[in-house]
């Protein structure tokens, strides 16, 4: 399945109740949520911790409007939109943890 | 429509600071409606939706919280909680309006898992 | 494959529209169909045609009307959602047509997957 979270983990709990319920698969930063996915960020080390259960992707086209484009985490799975709507095809259903 | 898939409607926000608790019960009717199989997730604040003893009088809006109890009525009868969400807000089962199915973190995960559709609000 | 796209938030205000919006216009560059998008809450707000941003801004709801234009998107608007918001027919923009929940449901049974861009 694969989850896609929208929201800064620093204004809101939706990527902790994301990484806390869901099984496994695949999860996608995209929006606000991309700040997760950088070096330093407070939320850093949950993600980093979460890695064994889940592939973790960001959206590249969000995270580089940010200004964070060469500041992504070690690990994490860089997409663009095509490599989102592949990951939604190859999933067997979505969610959005709005 | 024929075809029947399985409709999970993840609640997740407060009811009243925004309208989506409520848009979410429209679409949970409707859906059974079309005799799809609907399972309704209450967690993190989607919780206090099922608060029992709502009164919206001093807000003007109307109270839609007594047709959590008419869901049955529509044969639907899949409503779960989220055992941390409840405990983190001070809250017991006896607290909420109608009968509901507690689960675990790993329980609700693996529950979203076996859907077909998954709607959040 | 066939895809649903629901849309929570208005245009301009939130990164909803345009998040959905460059997936679509993935998934049809990739070959896919993107059957129905369903405008919810105040998403609906994208379907108004007396939308006028500003001359260096994009055109959102142009942008969906060109979509189903040109790859036969069906843009549905929630009802109840569009008419509590002054969404009617007479401010409808080209593509778009109003419709009952129904028509999300319908997304859900009839797409493949089902896509959901809100807040």
């Amino acid at each position: 399945m694969l989850h896609i979270v929208n929201k800064s983990p620093l204004t809101s709990t939706t990527l902790d109740s994301c990484l806390n319920t869901a099984i496994g698969g695949d999860i996608l930063l995209i929006e606000d949520a991309v700040y997760a996915a950088t070096c330093g960020n407070a939320a850093e080390a949950k993600l980093k911790a979460a890695m064994g259960k889940f592939k973790i992707h960001v959206l590249m086209p969000d995270l580089e409007a940010r200004g964070l484009g060469n500041n992504m985490s070690a690990g994490v799975i860089p997409v663009d939109y095509a490599g989102f709507v592949d990951l939604t095809a190859n999933n067997k259903s979505c969610q959005s943890w709005l | 429509m024929s075809t029947v898939k399985k409709f999970m409607f993840v609640n997740r926000k407060a009811p009243y600071g925004t309208i989506y608790a409520l848009e979410s019960l429209e679409v949970v009717l409707i859906t059974a409606a079309f005799d799809q199989d609907v399972s309704l997730v209450f967690m993190d604040d989607g919780v206090y939706q099922l608060k029992k003893g709502q009164q919206t009088k001093g807000i003007e809006t109307k109270n839609f919280s007594p047709a959590y109890r008419a869901l049955e009525d529509y044969d639907i009868e899949k409503l779960y909680v989220d055992e941390e969400s409840i405990a983190a807000r001070g809250l017991t089962e006896a607290d909420l309006l109608v009968n509901v199915t507690v689960l675990n973190r790993a329980e609700m995960g693996a529950l979203m898992e076996e859907q077909d559709v998954v709607l959040s609000f | 494959m066939k895809f649903g796209i629901v849309v929570n938030e208005g245009p301009y205000q939130h990164q909803a529209s345009d998040s959905a919006y460059l997936f679509a216009k993935a998934a049809i560059a990739k070959g896919h169909e993107v059957w129905r998008v369903f405008f919810y809450h105040d998403g609906v707000n994208n379907a108004s045609k007396l939308t006028e941003p500003p001359q260096d801004d994009r055109h959102i709801v142009n942008r969906w009307t060109k979509l189903a234009e040109e790859h036969k998107v069906d843009l549905v608007v929630c009802v109840a959602a569009a008419l509590r918001r002054g969404i009617q027919e007479e401010n409808l923009a080209a593509g778009f047509r109003i419709s009952g929940l129904g028509q999300l449901v319908e997304a859900g049974t009839q797409c493949d997957r089902l896509v959901t861009f809100g807040d």
